[in-house]
This record gives structure tokens, C-alpha cells and sequence, in this order.
């Protein structure tokens, strides 16, 4: 077996990841840093990221009504210390993503230009015409390439992470081309592996987003955070759920339903006047948004297509050069995969599964309670987002807890060599065992990987979409249980060692149950709505129950859920309100 | 996807290596329903899915920006999540890995050459000095921000590399992915580093390499114009030994 031996290893190659990389190789460059990716970082999922990343620039804006709009929007459930160092630390990184090359759209005199967005009192949204998150991946990239002494692990693919003597010292992973498992030894390692949002059937999400990242930890003893707040937007394209940005509406678009009618004024999110009005209508949370449209289809007055229903977001009186200035990507999206120009038609779109707030628990400085593990990015639950995430927040959460990430693993890494590394050896090649014996040389097995991704799929919708129940979550959670009890009997078609995708979809998928399986427990127990968790049965937020972070560990069974204080520092629980 | 109603079927003729199993090639044909807003991705996940789970290929965004998919589609190279099952129908569809890669398995080829090229075009911001944070960011205009937009907006998806003729014969060709992200920075009003990388673009293996076919710009998914950027680079390399040698002491670098 090959082995490897960093000081800190980073698992994922997208935004937080490289933001961790960067720090690591510019201030800590007597440090072996290696990153670890399923794919080239630049296919990393940022990529796909289009309105822009938030941070307080400009004059008429303040640091505090950045973090109040945070703390509303996250129907109180962020923790306010995390909020306050992060509109802090944001507006530094944006800078420095501006050094290193991002090309951020400008005004007209030279300055970075920032556009409106959903749930924020101020125009704070940098961005870089709607492929923000495309130019930030690569500018990272690229800028990373510029330290030779960083190692590239690329597509290869994290099966496990090594514990010895209570602290994490590496990983096991397969490398795709040759299909050998490798011991990859590091004194801190740093998860930045992206959401979950391929736990459902409609998404924006890649392939790629199977909260590998999450299950890893959570096999590992880290507690995952609040996984039962899961963010729709509000406007994917029906059929293939690809993102029609928030930035649409920043810019002035409008949704309306199939009598013409903006009916989110019904909805507490009016008046409805006709130019973008901040923190209301349109420009409203995405929790509130999502829910009013699943409120229309209830009342029959969304129109149906063959994808489900749908609503209309209106661009046409924006006017064809504001729109291929602005949002140029939307229109080739909406053209290529609606079939409809949006500068002649509105565009049809209902709410997809979009984001992850919960994910692997950890402090202020991205640690978690395994020794020598760290975690930032969508994967982490540092508490920045709470039960809503607002739009714009999460690209600049990657640059300012992937920096804190890279400082905190280096100074561990500083203090702690590796150990134990026989041991640590031992179990990678126990792993290349297991993955031999369960799937590329298994005898017998019926279930094909895709049969139970679907089911998986289904269950995740019916189960815990934007309205769930006591009955529904119930159902879920036994459905999943029979779903890990058939994955033992999958069999793969694909009995190579080189290039195994099928392998790795299986690998993937055991580690979407996992994760699945943290979230509907968490959300049945849950009996409150608060954010993007609204329970039909129980209508009303219970700060006296539940201002408290659910926190799911796994058991040989059922994962077993705790709950954990809301750090709470200067705005006590309030009403959330938009419009008005 | 499972919603809308299949109209028939189409054939799928992939481009199959196993080098554990077999050392040639050869092709292997699917049916798969015809669904007109299928992209040939959806087809070969269908396949996958339902009926071979050892076809291999790469993929993730499929909404054409994370550039993992490309594969040549009737020869041509394009990005499989664009490149619609109608716009075929009812003719079958030749799916091929890229071409002018090394086939690694099916669909997938080899891309670390690619990775060298593009560092070795140093593609990211060189200062003779850095401003500090607490300055602010640079200004730039929004004129300055559109001379080099274009060349910025590269997914590395390779189609260029699969279309160019130059790097079929002459691997180590630097290519016109690099050569355009070289001038990305060159052209960018925040960087000084052209002279640095003059020495990689301008060297045997890179724009000169280069016989302006402009197929590089045809197959781009995202209107880079690889063509143009090397076009640019070798007026301003010439510009650059004109300099050297009519006026020696006024040289750019």
C-alpha cells in the first residue's frame, strides 16, 4: 500500500478548500499541504454558484445591519458570535479575492459594483456578472497553482477518515485511475467536500454533492448540525432544477402566478411596488419565498407543466442589454434548457432543493470535537446560516472560514506530528479489504445503485420537503432504515480496479443514507417550524423548546440527537419581518 | 426527468476501452428513449443507470459551466449536457472520448498535461509589489474589465485541445485553453507579469506553434476565442522583437 505523510491535508478542492490551501501555502509555507479531491478543483460545485458573494463595501452600509439581516434571516437559530466575526472578516477577503484577480463587475468609475439581494436591507452582493462562484472557483485555482509546494491529490476519492489515539491523522482514499486505496497521513485534516443536495430528486445541485464530507466525520464521532434545514429556492427550472439566480431578482424581476398576479404580497412579503424593494417581495428570504410558492400550488393558481407545476419570473421589462449586462448566464441558461428567450418570455421555475444549512458541527475556528478535524465550507456547521441561509452569504462564507480553517489546522498541525502511522496504515488497507470484498469481488447481490438512489430521492421529497409532518417524517425515517438494510445486498455491474464510477456511486450512496438518515431523525424531533423546517402539525416557532441546535450522533442504530445552546450576543429573538 | 413522455427510441453508438479487460476498442450501441429535452448525458446516465453501470464517463453540473463533460458527439467536440438528443434524432449518435487526449477508460481521458500547460502559463496576478488589504481593491474600469472578460470566462472543459489539429500532432503545443488564460492576465489591468510569462507563451511550444485554423474558437461553449488570444499574442510578441531590436534600450522587459 502506498502511503503519504502532510502536515495538512484538505479534503475538497472548491472554494473553501482552496481559500484553505491559499492561506496555508502564503503563511505557513514551512507546512506539507496537500489537497484532496474527487474531481479537478475546478469542477468543484462553487463552480455552479451564480448571484455573487456578500460583504458590507459601501458607504450607506454597516457591519451591523449585515449581521441583523444574518441573524433574521436565520430565524435566530445562527449563532451570533460566528455571525459578528464573519460580516467582520468578510469585507478583508472580498478585497483580497479582488487582488488575486477576481473579475468583479465594476461601476462606472472603477470601484467594485454590489447588486440587491434576497433578505438583505442593503445592496452588499459583489459579484461578477451571474457567474460569481465560476470566477471565484477559478481564481482560486489558479492563484493556488502558484505554490509548487502544495500536493495535488486530484480525482481521488475519500472513503475514510484514519483515527488513532482520538485524533484524526489522515485519510484512506481510492485513487480513480489506478483503483488502489492509499494511505494519505496528515497531522490536521481540513473537510471542505460541499453540501447534500443530491439527497433529492430536484436540485441544483452536481453529481457530485453526496455530503461525502459529512458522513465521513459523522462515522468518525463528529455530531452533525441542525441537518434538518435544508434550503429550497425559489427558482430552478422545472425538469432539470438548474438555478435561475436570486440576482434575477435583484435586478428587478418579478414573480408572478398564472393570472399575472404577484401573489407574494399575500404572503406577509408586500407592497408590491414595482422597483426591486429591499428585504421584501421578490427580494424576501428564500425560506418564505419557496413556502408561498408551494401556498399558490395548494391554491391551484400556479400553472401546470409536464416537470410539476410552475410560476413565472419576468425579466422582460428589464430589457434585452440590462439583461445580457447583468445576467447573461440566465439567458443562456433559460434559452438552452427552457427553450425560452427571457428577454420575450417569462421563465418558468419552481422552488429546488439548493442548500444545506446543517452539516458537521464545529466551533468558531472550524474545529470539531475529533482532535486534529476541521471542517468549513457547506459540509460544516459553523452557525452562520441557522434555519435559513440568506443568498449571497455562502460564497464569502467559503474565503473567511476556509482562511480560519487553514489557521487553525496549521497551528494544530504545528503542535501534533503524525502517530501511530502503522496503525493508521493498517486500517487504509483494511479499507481496500472492505471495498473489495463488499463490492468489486462480492458474490451474490441483487440491488442496483440507482434503484435505491431513487428510492432515496423519493423518500427525501415526500418526506422532508418544504411542509413536513409527524406521519411523513416517520415514514421517512423507517423507509430509510429498509433503504441501509437492501444497500448491503447492491451489486455493481462494474468489476474493474481501474476508473470505477459505479464503484464510487455506491461508496457515495452509502454515504447519502447516512446523512439522510441524520436528517429526517432530526426533523421529526423537531416539532417546531422555524426557517426552511416547516412542520404542518406544528405551525409555530418554540424558542422556549427550541432555540437550540440539533445535533445527530451515529449509533449502530438510529442516530441519537442532542441539542446545543444558540449563542445569542445582541439581538434577542425577535419577530423575522419583510415587506412593510 | 422521469416525467416527460419518451417519443420512441434513438441509438447510441459509445466508444467503449477497458484496457483491464480487452487492449482495443470498440463501439457498443444502446437504444435509449427519445426524449426531445434530453441532452446526450441524460442518455448515457439512462444507460448507466438502468442497464450498464460500467460505462464511464465523467459529469457533475449539467448546465455547461463545470466543464467536465466534453466528448465528441459525431466527431465533433462539444460539452454532452448541451448537446441535445433532437438535434440528432432520428439518426444515431456516435459518442466518442475527446479527441487528441490519451483514453484512460470509455469515456475518460487524460488531463494532467493540461494542468502543467496551465501552470506553467502562470495564470494568476504578479504585482513588482502587493497593495495591502486595508487599501481597498484596485479600480478598474469597467473598459479595462471587458479587454480581458472574454478570455476570463475558460471552463477548461478541452474542447478547444480536441478541435485544434496542431495539438494532435505536437503534444507538447502549450494549446489554446493556456495560451488564452495567459492573456486573461496579460490583459488585465491589475497584472504585471506578462514579461514572465512571454517566455513560456512565446517559446517553441507555444504560440507559435499555432497555424490559426480557428477551430479552437468554433467548439468554445462559452465564446473565449482561444484563436483571437493567440492571434493577439503573437502581434504583441512581434511588437516585443521589433522593440529588442530596433530600439534595444527601450525594450518592454
Amino acid at each position: 500500500m502506498e502511503s503519504h505523510e502532510h502536515d495538512v491535508l484538505i479534503i475538497g478542492g472548491g472554494g473553501a478548500g482552496l481559500r484553505a490551501a491559499i492561506e496555508l501555502g502564503e503563511s505557513y509555507p514551512q507546512l506539507r499541504v496537500a489537497v484532496i479531491s474527487k474531481v479537478y478543483p475546478m469542477r468543484s460545485h462553487t463552480v455552479a454558484a451564480e448571484g455573487g458573494a456578500a460583504a458590507v463595501i459601501k458607504a450607506n452600509d454597516s457591519l451591523d445591519r449585515h449581521a441583523y439581516d444574518t441573524v433574521s434571516g436565520s430565524d435566530w437559530l445562527g449563532d451570533q458570535d460566528v455571525i459578528e466575526a464573519f460580516v467582520k472578516e468578510a469585507p478583508g477577503e472580498m478585497i483580497q479575492l479582488e487582488h488575486w484577480g477576481c473579475p468583479w463587475s465594476r461601476e462606472p468609475d472603477g470601484h467594485v459594483a454590489v447588486r440587491p439581494f434576497g433578505g438583505m436591507a442593503i445592496e452588499r452582493t459583489w459579484f461578477a456578472a451571474d457567474k460569481t462562484g465560476f470566477h471565484m472557483l477559478h481564481t482560486l485555482y489558479q492563484t493556488a497553482l502558484k505554490f509548487s509546494g502544495i500536493k495535488w491529490y486530484d480525482e481521488c476519492f475519500v472513503t475514510k477518515l484514519l483515527v488513532e489515539q482520538g485524533r484524526c491523522q489522515g485519510v484512506a482514499a481510492i485513487e480513480l485511475l489506478t483503483g488502489q486505496v492509499h494511505a494519505i497521513l496528515a497531522g490536521a485534516v481540513i473537510v471542505c467536500t460541499g453540501g447534500a443536495g443530491r439527497l433529492f430528486p430536484f436540485t441544483t445541485n452536481g453529481a457530485i454533492k453526496t455530503g461525502d464530507g459529512m458522513a465521513l466525520a459523522y462515522r468518525a464521532g463528529a455530531p452533525l448540525k441542525d441537518m434538518e434545514f435544508v434550503q429550497y429556492h425559489p427558482t430552478g427550472l422545472p425538469g432539470t432544477g438548474i438555478l435561475i439566480t436570486e440576482a434575477a431578482r435583484g435586478e428587478g424581476g418579478l414573480l408572478v402566478n398564472k393570472d399575472g398576479y404577484r401573489y407574494l404580497q399575500d404572503y406577509g412579503l408586500g407592497p408590491p411596488d414595482p422597483w426591486p424593494r429591499l428585504r421584501a417581495m421578490e427580494l424576501g428570504p428564500r425560506d418564505r419565498l419557496s413556502q408561498a410558492f408551494t401556498q399558490e400550488e395548494t391554491k391551484g393558481r400556479t400553472i401546470p407543466t409536464p416537470y410539476g407545476n410552475v410560476v413565472y419570473l419576468d425579466l422582460r421589462h428589464l430589457g434585452e442589454e440590462k439583461i445580457d449586462k447583468k445576467l447573461p448566464f440566465v439567458r443562456e441558461l433559460a434559452r438552452n434548457y427552457a427553450g425560452i428567450d427571457p428577454v420575450h418570455d417569462p421563465i418558468p421555475v419552481r422552488p429546488v432543493v439548493h442548500y444545506v444549512m446543517g452539516g458537521i458541527d464545529t466551533d468558531i475556528d472550524t474545529a470539531t470535537v475529533v482532535q486534529g478535524l476541521f471542517a468549513a465550507g457547506e459540509c460544516a456547521c459553523i452557525s452562520l446560516n441557522g434555519a435559513n441561509r440568506l443568498g449571497s452569504n455562502s460564497l464569502t462564507e467559503l474565503l473567511v472560514f476556509g482562511k480560519r480553517a487553514a489557521r487553525a489546522a496549521a497551528q494544530f498541525a504545528l503542535d501534533h506530528q503524525v502517530l501511530a502511522s502503522t496503525q493508521l496504515k493498517s486500517q487504509a488497507e483494511q479499507e481496500q479489504q472492505r471495498i473489495g470484498s463488499q463490492y468489486i469481488r462480492k458474490q451474490g447481490g441483487t440491488e442496483r445503485v440507482a434503484t435505491i438512489r431513487q428510492e432515496l430521492n423519493r423518500i427525501m421529497e415526500a418526506g422532508a420537503g418544504i411542509y413536513r409532518a409527524a406521519d411523513s417524517l416517520q415514514k421517512a425515517c423507517s423507509t430509510i432504515a429498509i433503504l441501509k438494510d437492501r444497500f448491503r445486498n447492491i451489486v455493481l455491474d462494474d468489476r474493474s480496479v481501474s476508473f470505477n464510477t459505479e464503484l464510487i456511486s455506491a461508496l457515495e450512496l452509502d454515504f447519502m443514507l447516512d446523512v439522510a438518515q441524520a436528517l429526517v431523525h432530526s426533523a421529526r424531533l423537531r416539532t417546531e417550524s422555524r426557517g426552511s423546517h416547516q412542520r404542518t402539525d406544528y405551525p409555530a416557532r418554540d424558542d422556549k423548546n427550541f432555540l437550540k441546535h440539533s445535533m445527530a450522533y451515529k449509533t449502530d442504530g438510529e442516530p441519537r440527537i442532542d441539542y446545543k445552546n444558540v449563542v445569542i450576543t445582541r439581538w434577542p429573538p425577535g419577530e423575522r419581518v419583510y415587506g412593510k | 426527468m422521469a416525467n416527460s413522455t419518451p417519443d420512441g427510441t434513438i441509438r447510441l453508438e459509445v466508444f467503449r476501452y477497458s484496457p483491464e479487460k480487452t487492449e482495443a476498442p470498440w463501439y457498443q450501441t444502446y437504444e435509449v428513449p427519445f426524449r426531445k429535452d434530453w441532452v446526450v448525458l441524460d442518455a448515457l446516465n439512462y444507460i448507466k443507470d438502468q442497464s450498464d453501470g460500467s460505462l464511464t464517463f465523467r459529469w457533475s453540473c449539467r448546465m455547461g459551466v463545470c466543464g467536465s463533460c466534453g466528448m465528441m458527439v459525431n466527431g465533433i467536440p462539444k460539452l454532452s449536457c448541451a448537446a441535445f438528443l433532437r438535434d440528432y434524432y432520428p439518426n444515431p449518435i456516435r459518442v466518442e472520448p475527446l479527441a487528441n487526449f490519451p483514453v484512460l477508460r470509455d469515456l475518460v481521458f487524460q488531463l494532467d498535461s493540461f494542468i502543467e500547460k496551465l501552470k506553467s502559463v502562470q495564470p494568476w496576478i504578479v504585482r513588482k509589489q502587493e497593495k495591502p488589504v486595508s487599501e481597498g481593491e484596485y479600480l478598474q474600469s469597467p473598459a479595462e474589465h471587458a479587454r480581458y472578460k472574454d478570455f476570463s470566462m475558460c471552463i477548461n472543459c478541452m474542447l478547444c485541445y480536441a478541435a485544434c489539429p496542431v495539438v494532435g500532432l505536437e503534444p507538447e503545443f502549450l494549446g489554446p485553453a493556456a495560451i488564452a488564460l495567459a492573456q486573461r492576465y496579460n490583459f488585465d489591468s491589475r497584472d504585471q507579469g506578462r514579461s514572465l510569462r512571454q517566455e513560456v507563451v512565446a517559446s517553441h511550444d507555444g504560440i507559435w506553434q499555432c497555424t490559426f485554423v480557428g477551430e479552437c474558437s468554433a467548439v468554445c461553449p462559452k465564446h473565449v476565442d482561444p484563436a483571437g488570444a493567440i492571434q493577439q499574442a503573437k502581434v504583441a510578441s512581434t511588437v516585443d522583437w521589433f522593440k529588442e531590436v530596433l530600439w534595444p534600450w527601450g525594450a518592454a522587459r
